[in-house]
Order: structure tokens, then sequence, then C-alpha cells
């Protein structure tokens, strides 16, 4: 498990997390979504390591990874693996060279054995065959794939994800949230995710937390995030006229209420989108 | 105070170079890449550079010794000695301050800003230890073999242009090769090309290593770190020369 407790970072003055304090739970999706400047990205690098934050804990197994010595650290870095927004491949390297490079770096195993396991999880990730292509030649949907590849073939207890759709299609990006979850339960592994698309959080939040301006603003799941009271979450999640009107289709399912002020004429208007059949086609009746 | 800021932190960066491999044979292996980046990656310029600067060397001595009581050998020893102490280190160091210095911070910044370096230290690398140390190391092997040849190649190329325009007959520039030379001279020369090798990876290293941004600042980076090295190679030169000689 990794807890946060009261962390705080600032840069030049200006707060960026504010006594945030969460924990992730094992074996499952934790999602950080946010709006843009929510401090999200800075507390996955206070996370990992990557910013040192100016006060609290970040307790990985009940060990504060922010009071470690550089060698500590280090062994808690083995433990982990990061997905980067842009991938972060070596680009002078091929895919087969990225992906063997922290075996390389940190085991003994003969060419052989590394070589297998290199195959073994670009299968995982339905990348057999690419071995010898370089970063350049590779789809953005490959990339993640191989930076996914890269991230577990060491068998990690924890998987962090900055962004994992950015800048991919709506199929591609589900195949990757799917892979995302595959491989979190499978190695049964700490995932979390920094991400602000809505598919990717009802897709995959078994453990959803809201930041707002350098606080924790809500914490739930991809169930509970639907019927949230919180009007900030809200006002993020369903930003746009689609969304608002599928939440209130849910809840009428659910609880046979609506949402809001708003009433059943609004909702099945002439201009709003066909998530249910039309009343008339539905019963047959002009 | 913002350059007193740079310095602290450019021995911050020297000193967290220093610190035991994750894996040797990884470390080692980056090495050799980083020798064979800057040594034989620089050495076509080298030569040519070297080539001509001996040449032009012979042509504007003889040019400038017109008096008949000096001998034509005293064109070989002008060439010998200022090919020593500061055609083969200096200029050649200013060039490779170009060269290589431009490559050291445009590949560091580019990995910068793309997150591998995220992405090594992430892993549990010292990425300092890992991204600059060999490129530092290497410099420090390679750069004064390169020293050594630029010194070769310049006399060699001095001593074609001599003969080859009819300044001086090989036998007589051979002769002013060997005539009143000092060893103490290629220790100087050495002296300052692994002070200039030091320079050479380590600035652009800086720059490189704590760029932020993007393509823009990846190129200023580079043209930064090439004037900074350029301005401490001449530094150095004036502050060897005046504790050395």
């Amino acid at each position: 498990m990794i807890e946060v407790k009261d962390v705080r970072k600032s840069f030049d003055g200006k707060t960026i997390l504010n006594s945030v304090n969460i924990e992730l739970t094992p074996g499952q999706c934790n999602l950080i979504i946010g709006s843009s400047g929510s401090g999200k990205t800075v507390l996955m690098k206070c996370l990992v390591g990557l910013f040192q934050p100016d006060s609290g804990q970040i307790l990985y197994g009940g060990e504060d990874f922010t009071a470690m010595n550089i060698d500590a650290r280090k062994e808690v870095r083995k433990q982990i693996g990061m997905l980067f927004q842009g991938s972060a491949l070596f680009s002078s390297m091929t895919v087969e060279q990225n992906v063997v490079f922290p075996l390389d770096m940190f085991t003994k195993d003969t060419t052989k054995q590394k070589l297998d396991r290199v195959n073994q999880v670009l299968e995982r990730v339905n990348l057999v065959g690419a071995n010898k292509k370089f970063p350049a030649e590779l789809s953005g949907g490959m990339m993640k794939r191989v930076g996914i590849a890269r991230a577990i073939v060491l068998n990690p207890k924890y998987l962090f994800v900055d962004e994992p759709n950015s800048g991919l299609d709506p199929q591609t990006s589900g195949l990757i949230d799917q892979l995302i979850r595959e491989i979190t339960v499978e190695y049964d592994i700490t995932t979390v995710v920094n991400t602000h698309d809505m598919n990717s959080v009802m897709e995959i939040g078994d453990h959803i937390i809201y930041m707002y301006k350098g606080e924790k603003e809500w914490e739930g799941n991809n169930k509970e995030i639907i019927f949230s009271k919180s009007k900030l979450l809200n006002e993020f999640i369903f930003a746009s006229e689609f969304l608002r009107d599928a939440k209130d289709m849910r809840m009428l399912e659910e609880t046979g209420k609506i949402s809001n002020e708003r009433n059943m004429t609004e909702l099945t208007h002439d201009d709003a989108p066909m998530l249910v059949p039309p009343p008339d086609e539905e019963n047959g009746q002009p | 105070m913002k350059y007193l800021g740079d310095f602290g932190k450019f021995l911050m960066m020297l000193k967290g170079m220093f610190s035991r491999p994750e894996n040797l044979r990884m470390y080692w292996r980056e090495f050799m890449h980083q020798c064979s980046e800057i040594g034989i990656g620089s050495f076509s310029i080298v030569s040519i550079i070297s080539i001509f600067m001996g040449a032009v060397s012979t042509a504007q001595t003889a040019y400038q010794l017109t008096s008949p009581l000096v001998p034509k050998y005293t064109i070989a020893q002008v060439v010998r000695d200022t090919v020593i102490l500061e055609f083969a280190p200096t200029l050649v160091c200013i060039v490779l301050a170009g060269v290589v210095g431009s490559k050291i911070a445009g590949e560091l910044g580019n990995m910068r800003v793309s997150e591998q370096i995220d992405a090594l230290e992430i892993m549990g690398i010292n990425t300092k230890a890992y991204l600059i140390a060999p490129k530092v190391l290497a410099a420090l092997v390679v750069i004064p073999m390169l020293v050594v040849v630029a010194a070769f190649l310049g006399i060699w190329g001095g001593r074609l242009a001599g003969t080859a325009t009819g300044i001086l007959s090989a036998e007589e520039f051979d002769k002013g090769l060997l005539t009143n030379f000092d060893p103490y001279n290629v220790f100087f020369c050495l002296a300052k090309a692994y002070t200039f090798a030091f320079i050479i990876s380590s600035i652009p290293s800086y720059f490189g290593y704590y760029v932020k941004g993007g393509a823009l600042e990846i190129g200023r980076a580079s043209t930064r770190s090439v004037v900074v090295s350029c301005i401490a190679i001449l530094f150095a030169d004036y502050f060897l020369a005046a504790i050395l000689l």
C-alpha cells in the first residue's frame, strides 16, 4: 500500500499541493483525476520521488520514502514501473533494447533468459514481432504498449501511469485502459493512473481521487462518481451536455429520479443525444 | 548571484556523479560508447583542422622570417612549438567544444525534455553517474589522444606544405624539429588537453542535464554550452600558461 500523509509542495511560493492525504489501494487501479493545474502531475512526481515534498510523508509498505537515503530509495524504485505521458522510450534503442534495459541493469540473468522475458512481456502487450523496430517507427499506441512492457518487465509492485490516453484515438485509448486493468489484476500490483479522460475513469476507476487546486476534493469509485454530490467534481466530470444527459439517464435508470433541476422533457428533447430509444418508438405511440 | 547559483549546482552535479554503479558492465558499455562517439566521431574534423593549421603555420612563419641570417630550419622549430604549445590543444579543443559540446548538451537536453532521464531515475539509476560520468571520463581519455594526433598531424601538415611549396627541404624541416626540443612542452600540451577535455564534457553536460522546456530551449542550451565552454577554455589556457610556463 502507498500512503500519502499531509503532503505539501509549492514552487516559487505558489502552493501546488496543500495537505494531501490519500491511501492507494493494492491490486486496484487508483485514478488521480483533476483539471489542468490541479496538482495531479506534481502529486505523481512526488509519489515516485522525482519531486521532494516540502513536508509530509509518502509511505511505501509503511516505510517513509521521503526520508530514505539514496540507496534505500533505489531499492524502492526497483519495485516501481512507470509509463510516461510521452512513453519516454530511449530513441536510439530498438523496442527489444528498451525493454531489456532494466533487466540488463538490475539482473544477472543470461542473455537467453532476458530475451525470453522480453518476448513474454511483449506478447503480453500484443507487440509480438516488433522487437527490432525503433520508437520512431511505432504508432502512439504501440509506444505506450512498449512503455508498459518496459515498466512491467521487472515484475514491479507499483505501476504509475501518467496520462495513458493522451494523443490516442478513443479505440486505442480503450485498449490501453483494458491492458492496464488486466496487468493490474494479473500481476496484483498497485496501479496509480493520472488522467482526465472520462472513459478511463468509468472503465478502470476502482479507486478515484479527484484533485482540485492542490487538495483532495473527492474520493470514491467509478460507481459512486455518478452520484457524487460534489459540485466541483460534477462540474469537472459532466462538463459536456452529452455526459450530463448520460448521467441523468443513468440516475433515472437506477433511482427513478434525475439530477439537478432538469426534467424529463428537457432530457428527451429532440436535440438530446439518443441514449435510449425515444418514448414514441418504444411505446409504439405517436 | 545567478552565476554563483549555477556554479554551485554545477559542483553538485559533479558530486552526484560519484556513486557506486548499479551494474559495472552497463557503465563500461556506456563509457566505451562515449569513447567511440567523442573519439571516432571527431577524428576526421580534428585531422583536417590539424593538417591545415600546420600548413598555414609554416607558410606564415616563412613569410615573417625574411632575414637571411635566420636559418630556414627555424621555421620548423616555430611550427613545432606553436603546434604543441597552442594550436593542437587549444584550437582543436575549441573546435571540439563546438562538435562534442553541442552534441552532449543536445543529447542530454533531449533526454530531459522527453522524460527519458526521469524514466531512468524511476528505474533506480543514478542518472548523473550513468549519463554524465561516462561522458566526462571518455572525454578525459579520448580528447588528449586526439590532441596528440593533432600535434603529429599539424607538424606533418607543416612539413608537407613547406616541402611542397619549396619553402624549405624535408631535411631542413626534420633538423628544425629536433633542434632545442623541450619535452616539457609535451607535458604542458597534455596538461591543457586534460583540463580542456574536462571543460568540454562537463559544462555541456550541465546545460543539457538541467534544460527546461522544449526544442527551442534545447537549442539555446546547446549554443550556451558551446559559448561558455569556449570562454572557459580561453580562461584556462591563460591560467595554465601563467602557472606552468
